[in-house]
């Protein structure tokens, strides 16, 4: 059987692989999300499939459940060449998944959901009595404490992930998919759904356990796969990695890279206040249930600050949050030392807070609006008389915007739809800043536009702040990050993980306390990090 | 996985595609379904327009073009309304209700004078919008759910308060109903100046513009600090108001009010014009020309067939196959984006 090249050699396979992922690759218009992905999965071991935004994990995990047909490589299955047409193909076959949401009937028992659909039958009728004989005995032998007879809906959460897991092991899965299980349980639930998961490992399945939290990661798998840019960069035991190795594969780099390269359109640094400047946003102690805890942060007149952090580590809640976006448990966000009421969009915004979502087409561009009405949207009211709107007044502030931002459009009047993705983003930006922001919190600004355009919004970064506007930056790209920010505060499953600034922020500090300070391999916490893990502050 | 935009490992690695090629501004043909979508309401008036001038005798004759308008104009008022309604992306199913409502009231209070009882009507179509409203905006029941409940439930009050058919006796709404200015009759008057209203507002007003936004974008409008709730609520009351004097033009027409039937089916009518007017059910952009042309379009089809001697049942399909062609056109202009 021949290994990929990537496969450290030392893995000798235990038993035989139940499925073998080879060169697989699939495009969807042109753009490719697999291009060249193995997977090797063995009986009884829980396989970890991690990767950063657009790396394939969710394409590759379509195809090997049959949502999705790949254009090239090959599957197979106990050794047997395979291809799934559609969802049920994969299931007839043994492979379950879990989904991040649980796909449940809440008003149905747990026992029915167990069985939903392929409820024993005696006599052509529903053998009532075996659904809850043998929901009880899966949930028995998988170590779940559940009253089969409860109704799902009036159970926690983690409770309905599990009864979700012993419905995917009820048809005999030999691998069970699990995608994000745990991205909405309590740290507790997380244990016990953990302990299911090696039960089932130890009888034989195989898993695959998709997840952002490293932690979990590091405490629950045998084996990782790691995926960029649809090609599969790294296989082997999870024991040979530690976090910053993980986390360098999953972001592409070595982790001796030097600082300051220049890879970006950002100036050295910007004009800043300094140390006894009072801050124009302050934020503390900013929770939002089983996403964020206790964090703070402020900025500074002229300051930008990097928001850092992997996938689901919180950046994107976090200026949603404060933006009144997102409910919180517990928050204190002011502005210019003035408290701002959280959870209200239009109190923010009257605060002098802006912000830029890091998804242009579902939170930004009202696609069917010229670029004009796009651009003057958050300030109408502004731009209006008695109710009426001023039409003159609304074209005195677009032509500024347009020719400040250099928006190429053939008029004002041209739909935003039919804009390039770099200068939809303008539009954004003009849209925001028409609104005469204190602070911008700017999500992900230059993902998804072309390279013009992306030195554009740099150097427009570096102006806005140059003038004295507090500027929140959050950017996946580490040379952005470092280069663009004066301070970078570093997010790592929903805490402030750590600051770095001045001669400490370099890529390869970045690099580190992204994937967590550079802790020993198979220790992690699991869930939260203990509040010790907040190191090297300020 | 749409989206590649890991970052490149460093400046001198082979650089990845540009995650968006093409030109900046991209010029479009516009002879496809957008054009068909947007104009083609209006080929289609002045083809029947054409056909009734050869084969339909006396079609040019102020009285017939009374008649005409006189019936579409309820049906217009109604599905100006229902255009803001679908600007939004939602849907109102309960005007019909709210006609038959609102001019059953009409008789029970004709005995406090006809402005009173005109009121009492209006009033009426507010209140069942500001319901229908506060349910869809700020219970967050889906628009086609909210209002179906208000369709039964209003048509149930309608015979409940008028249970049988009653005349109407007032020299007031008699004149409204039947008299003229200038020669146009008051009910027509009446669609004109909703017309202009509603243009007004979409075009020139803030809520008219936030409107639009809300419906091409709910998710972004918000994050623009835009009042959703307020401007979701204000386009039911909006519908149920327009619903009910269309239920009082009709009550001063017909001079009786047959709570059982009077509005039956209005919400599809209004709805067709709509949509064959090329306003899409997705949101996002209303057309008030469209829909004027549109509900011309439909009255004038139906007068046509029955003047050729056409059972009602033909009109039907001929309606079906129309409302059928103007989905497909809106969808498959979408689709070739």
């Amino acid at each position: 059987m021949p290994q990929s090249p990537v496969v450290d050699p030392v893995v000798r396979p235990v038993a035989e692989p139940v499925v073998e992922v080879a060169g697989l690759t699939k495009s969807f218009g042109g753009v490719h999300a697999l291009r060249g992905v193995d997977l090797t999965l063995l009986p009884g071991r829980i396989h970890a499939l991690v990767g950063e935004n657009g790396a394939g994990k969710s394409t590759l995990i379509k195809v090997l459940t049959g949502v999705h047909t790949a254009d090239a490589g090959t599957l197979r299955l106990g050794g047997e060449p395979i291809a799934f047409t559609r969802p049920a193909d994969a299931q007839a076959a043994g492979i379950s998944t879990v989904y991040q949401e649980v796909n449940l009937v809440p008003l149905l028992s747990v026992a029915q959901n167990v069985f939903l659909g392929r409820e024993p039958r005696r006599f052509g009728l529903v053998d009532t009595g075996a659904v809850r004989r043998r929901a009880r005995e899966l949930v028995a032998r998988l170590g779940i404490d559940v009253d089969v007879d409860a109704q799902l809906g009036r159970l926690g959460l983690g409770v309905q992930q599990m009864v979700a897991l012993a419905r995917a092991v009820s048809v005999d899965a030999r691998v069970v998919i699990m995608d994000e299980p745990t991205s909405s349980l309590e740290p507790r639930e997380v244990e016990t759904l953990f302990g299911v998961a090696r039960t089932l490992a130890a009888s034989g399945v195989a898993i695959v356990f998709v997840s952002h939290r490293l932690g979990e990661l590091f405490a629950l798998c045998d084996d990782v796969t790691v995926l960029r840019d649809g090609r599969t960069v790294h296989a082997g035991p999870m024991a040979e990695l530690d976090r910053v190795g993980l986390v360098s594969r999953m972001l592409g780099r070595a982790v001796e890279d030097v600082q300051r390269r220049g890879a970006t359109e950002f100036g050295e640094s910007h004009a800043r206040g300094g140390a006894g400047v009072q801050p124009v946003l302050e934020v503390s102690g900013v929770s939002v249930r089983n996403r964020l805890h206790d964090v703070s942060f402020s900025v500074r007149p002229g300051e930008v600050v990097g928001l850092g952090g992997l996938l689901g580590s919180g950046r994107s809640e976090t200026v949603k949050a404060v933006y009144g976006d997102l409910p919180t448990t517990a928050a204190a966000v002011s502005v210019e030392g003035r408290p701002v009421r959280t959870g209200s969009v239009s109190k923010a915004l009257a605060a002098g807070l802006a912000l830029l979502s890091e998804d242009r087409k579902a939170e930004g561009i009202i696609p069917d609006l010229s670029v004009r009405d796009n651009i003057a949207l958050a300030v109408l009211p502004r731009l209006s008389r008695a109710g009426v709107v001023s039409d003159a007044r609304i074209d005195a502030v677009v032509e500024v915007f347009v020719r400040r931002l250099q928006i190429k459009a053939s008029s004002p009047r041209q739909k935003v739809r039919e804009l390039s993705g770099g200068n939809q983003q303008k539009v954004l930006l003009a849209r925001w800043l028409a609104t005469e922001p204190k602070v911008f919190l700017l999500d992900e600004p230059t993902r998804g536009i072309d390279v013009g355009a992306k030195r554009e919004v740099q150097s427009l970064i570096d102006e806005l702040a140059a003038q004295g506007l507090a500027v929140v930056l959050i950017s996946s790209e580490m040379e952005e990050l470092v280069e663009g920010s004066d301070r970078v505060v570093v997010l790592r499953d929903g805490h402030v993980g750590a600051e770095l600034d001045g001669d400490g922020l370099t890529t390869s500090a970045l690099l580190s306390a992204l994937a967590g300070g550079g802790q020993p391999v198979g220790e992690p916490p699991v869930g939260n990090p203990p509040a010790a893990e907040v190191a090297s502050r300020g | 996985m749409a989206e590649l935009s890991t970052p490149t490992p460093s400046a001198s690695a082979p650089a990845a595609a540009p995650a968006e090629p093409g030109p900046e501004p991209r010029p479009r043909r516009r002879l496809d379904g957008e054009w068909l979508r947007r104009y083609g309401v209006y080929v289609a008036l002045g083809l029947l327009v054409a056909i009734n001038l050869v084969i339909t005798p006396n079609f040019l004759t102020v009285s017939n073009l009374r008649l005409q308008l006189v019936q579409v104009s309820p049906v217009l008022i109604v599905a100006l309304g229902m255009a803001m309604v679908i600007g939004t992306g939602g849907i109102d199913l309960s005007v019909g209700a709210v006609i038959a409502l609102s001019a059953t009231l009409i008789p029970l209070y004709i005995g406090y004078g006809p402005l009173v009882a005109i009121l009492v009507a209006l009033a009426v179509g507010v209140a069942t919008g500001a319901l229908a409203g506060t349910v869809v905006a700020r219970v967050g029941v889906q628009p086609i759910v909210a209002t179906l409940a208000l369709l039964v439930g209003l048509r149930g009050v309608a015979n409940l308060a008028g249970d049988r058919i009653r005349p109407i006796r007032d020299p007031f709404l008699r004149g409204l109903g039947t008299g003229t200015l200038l020669g146009v009759p008051y009910v027509v008057v009446a669609a004109v100046v909703a017309t202009v209203v509603v243009w007004f507002v979409l075009g020139r007003t803030t809520t008219g513009r936030q409107l639009v936004a809300v419906g091409g974008n709910l998710r972004a409008a918000a994050l623009a600090g835009l009042p959703v709730k307020r401007v979701l609520t204000s386009v039911y009351v909006a519908s149920g108001l327009l619903a009910a004097v269309a239920g009082v033009l009709l009550a001063a027409r017909l001079q009786a009010v047959n709570s059982a039937s009077l509005g039956q089916l209005a919400e599809l009518s209004a709805i067709t014009a709509v949509v064959v007017g090329g306003t899409p059910l997705t949101g996002g952009q209303v057309r008030v020309l469209g829909t004027v042309a549109g509900a011309l379009l439909l009255q004038l089809l139906s007068s046509t067939l029955i003047a050729q001697g056409q059972s009602d049942a033909v009109t039907q399909l001929v309606q079906a196959v129309i409302v059928v062609a103007a989905v497909y056109v809106q969808f498959g202009s979408r689709r070739t984006r």
